[in-house]
């Protein structure tokens, strides 16, 4: 079928995709530059990484962040499904429409706002300001994307499945729990692992909701580039990009597993 | 007739609505409305820094002298004022320029990838998706090893003789465009060939058969059909671009801002909270409409209705 397959499209192909990774292969390469100056190239090296193993700051917010967004990411994911469950099954209620417009809104809406209203809550219900602000946060913001993309899977999920087990004796929370649970499982895993990236990820929000002793990555690494670009933060950087990209290599290879269900589009899609 | 699932059960279909219902009133409307109250105070010195604060012991009369001393002058406060009306058209324009660039620059590669074989496409659009994945933040600071003076695309572009001396290419509005686009491409990609991916091949084989010029078959059946996911996409990246802060913060120039950045300085700098939210009311006010829209697309595309 290439047939329709012109050389325009193989131009702009080449070009769109070389426009997105050549800024990251450069990054990556330079992490392992033995240069001081960052624009020079001095020979290959791991001494980059020696120096990030010494910066306990760095470290500690890494650990930091991690936390965060393995307890937000789990959290979203549970909330998130509900959520996607209420929209797709529960037919009509009261407050559906508010509900649906809580859920889209946030996918979009501009991050300082998002920060700035939790920030307010908080102030206003007079809690410190932290690991678990931001943990709530995260949380909040991130559901809403797992929402929509288990949300999708349910849209094409066959739900006569379902009811062939309870036509068969099985009781519904048995039924949910062995037909149907397993069947989305691949979108919800996407939906968790979106919601960890994303959270990882995640500037703005957290500069507002967090407080002293619960320093992000991203806070962290945002202050340093401030100042300027170090060969530390690249190899940082390389490190966050190869967890990322594992975690996407997982999750594509769950994806084909379950190659039947068409969540295809649903696994980077924030739509 | 259909067995009832668990979320057709009274308990389950309760549970899946309330928890995720009660979660997102606590932790997103509610803020919200607090925002939107604040906007209507002054600022003080007193923790927490704002007036008036509600005084619930008061009962009765603490509400009356609470809503007695909201006021509109933040909003005054900020027509009257250059600098934060400055501030929201550049925002515009600056989101509407990048959109128009997003759109340009994603539709020939969505279309590539529509065009593309059949079992080459999944792996095609999760390329073009992947970045997405990797932090926001990297790949903003991966520009600046790029643009920065002695950057890399300095030097390409002196070895190549274009230029003869290394230009200043951050803290410009040019990175902040190449910042933008760079980011958002994904989500300008994905709506558009989700658009295309659907097209019946046969209709460009009509085209073609009935002699129609390649450029001419893309104009008068591919692009319109590409339309309603240029739309969507433009949507998806116009409205978080008007509010973005971290993009115009490390490639922009200072004296070229933001909404975004406004906001922040206002509430991280100046500590005026009142100002801050009466600006996250506005900026909410004029992405009102694009919203919406958007909310109805979404309803239509993931609820069938």
């Amino acid at each position: 079928m290439l047939r329709g397959f012109s050389r325009f499209n193989l131009a702009s192909l080449a070009l769109g995709l070389a426009f997105l990774y050549l800024p990251i292969v450069i990054l990556v390469i330079y992490s392992f530059n033995d240069s001081k100056l960052v624009t020079v190239w001095g020979g290959w090296s791991l001494r980059w990484y020696r120096a990030l193993l010494e910066d306990s700051a760095m470290l500690d917010a890494a650990w930091v962040s991690l936390r965060i967004a393995l307890l937000s990411a789990t959290a979203a994911t549970i909330l998130g499904t509900l959520a996607a469950l209420a929209l797709v099954r529960a037919g009509y209620f009261r407050g559906r429409l508010p509900f649906s417009a809580m859920i889209y809104a946030p996918l979009v809406l501009p991050e300082v706002i998002i920060g700035l209203s939790l920030l307010l809550l908080f102030v206003a219900l007079n809690v410190d300001r932290g690991f678990w602000t931001t943990t709530l946060a995260h949380t909040t913001l991130t559901m809403c994307f797992v929402t929509v993309i288990v949300q999708s899977r349910l849209l094409s999920f066959d739900w006569s499945l379902e009811e062939a087990a309870m036509d068969l004796g099985c009781p519904p929370l048995r039924a949910f729990l062995a037909v149907t649970l397993p069947l989305i499982l691949p979108a919800i895993v996407s939906g968790w692992m979106l919601a960890f990236t994303l959270s990882l990820d995640d500037f703005v929000i957290a500069s507002f909701t967090t407080g002293p002793g619960a320093t992000t990555l991203p806070i962290r690494i945002y202050s340093e580039v401030r100042l300027g670009v170090k060969p530390e933060i690249n190899a940082i950087c390389t490190i966050m990009i190869a967890v990322v990209a594992l975690v996407v290599v997982i999750a594509s290879l769950l994806a084909k597993r379950n190659a039947a269900s068409r969540d295809q589009h649903a696994l980077g899609a924030p739509m | 007739m259909p067995q009832t699932g668990l979320t057709q059960t009274r308990w389950g279909r309760r549970l899946v609505i309330a928890l995720p219902y009660l979660w997102l009133a606590l932790f997103f409307i509610l803020p919200f409305l607090i925002v939107l109250k604040l906007s209507l105070s002054q600022t003080a010195m007193a923790q927490p820094p704002y007036l008036p604060v509600l005084d619930l012991a008061a009962g009765w009369q603490g509400l009356k002298d609470f809503i007695g001393a909201l006021s509109f002058e933040n909003y005054r406060f900020l027509f009257s004022d250059m600098l934060y009306v400055g501030a929201y058209l550049r925002s515009l324009s600056i989101a509407l320029v990048s959109t128009v660039l997003l759109a340009l620059l994603g539709l020939p590669v969505a279309y590539a990838v529509a065009r593309a074989p059949r079992r080459w496409q999944p792996l095609l659009i999760t390329a073009v998706i992947l970045p997405f994945w990797t932090a926001f933040l990297i790949r903003i600071y991966a520009w600046i090893n790029i643009l920065q003076r002695e950057g890399l695309l300095n030097d390409l572009l002196m070895a190549l003789r274009i230029i003869d001396q290394p230009v200043a290419w951050l803290a410009s509005d040019t990175a902040v465009y190449i910042g933008i686009v760079y980011s958002y491409l994904p989500f300008m990609v994905l709506p558009v060939y989700a658009a295309l991916e659907k097209m019946d091949e046969s209709l460009l084989e009509a085209a073609a058969d009935l002699g129609c010029p390649r450029w001419k078959t893309f104009w008068l059946v591919t692009l319109p059909l590409a339309l309603p996911g240029i739309f969507a996409g433009a949507l998806l990246c116009f409205i978080p671009i008007v509010g973005e802060f971290v993009i115009p913060d490390l490639l922009g120039g200072s004296q070229s801002v933001m909404i975004g950045q406004t906001l922040w300085t206002e509430f991280f700098s100046n500590k005026d909270w009142p100002v801050a939210s009466a600006l996250a009311v506005m900026l909410f006010a004029l992405l009102l409409i694009p919203i919406v829209i958007y909310q109805r697309l979404q309803t239509r595309e993931l609820e069938g209705r």
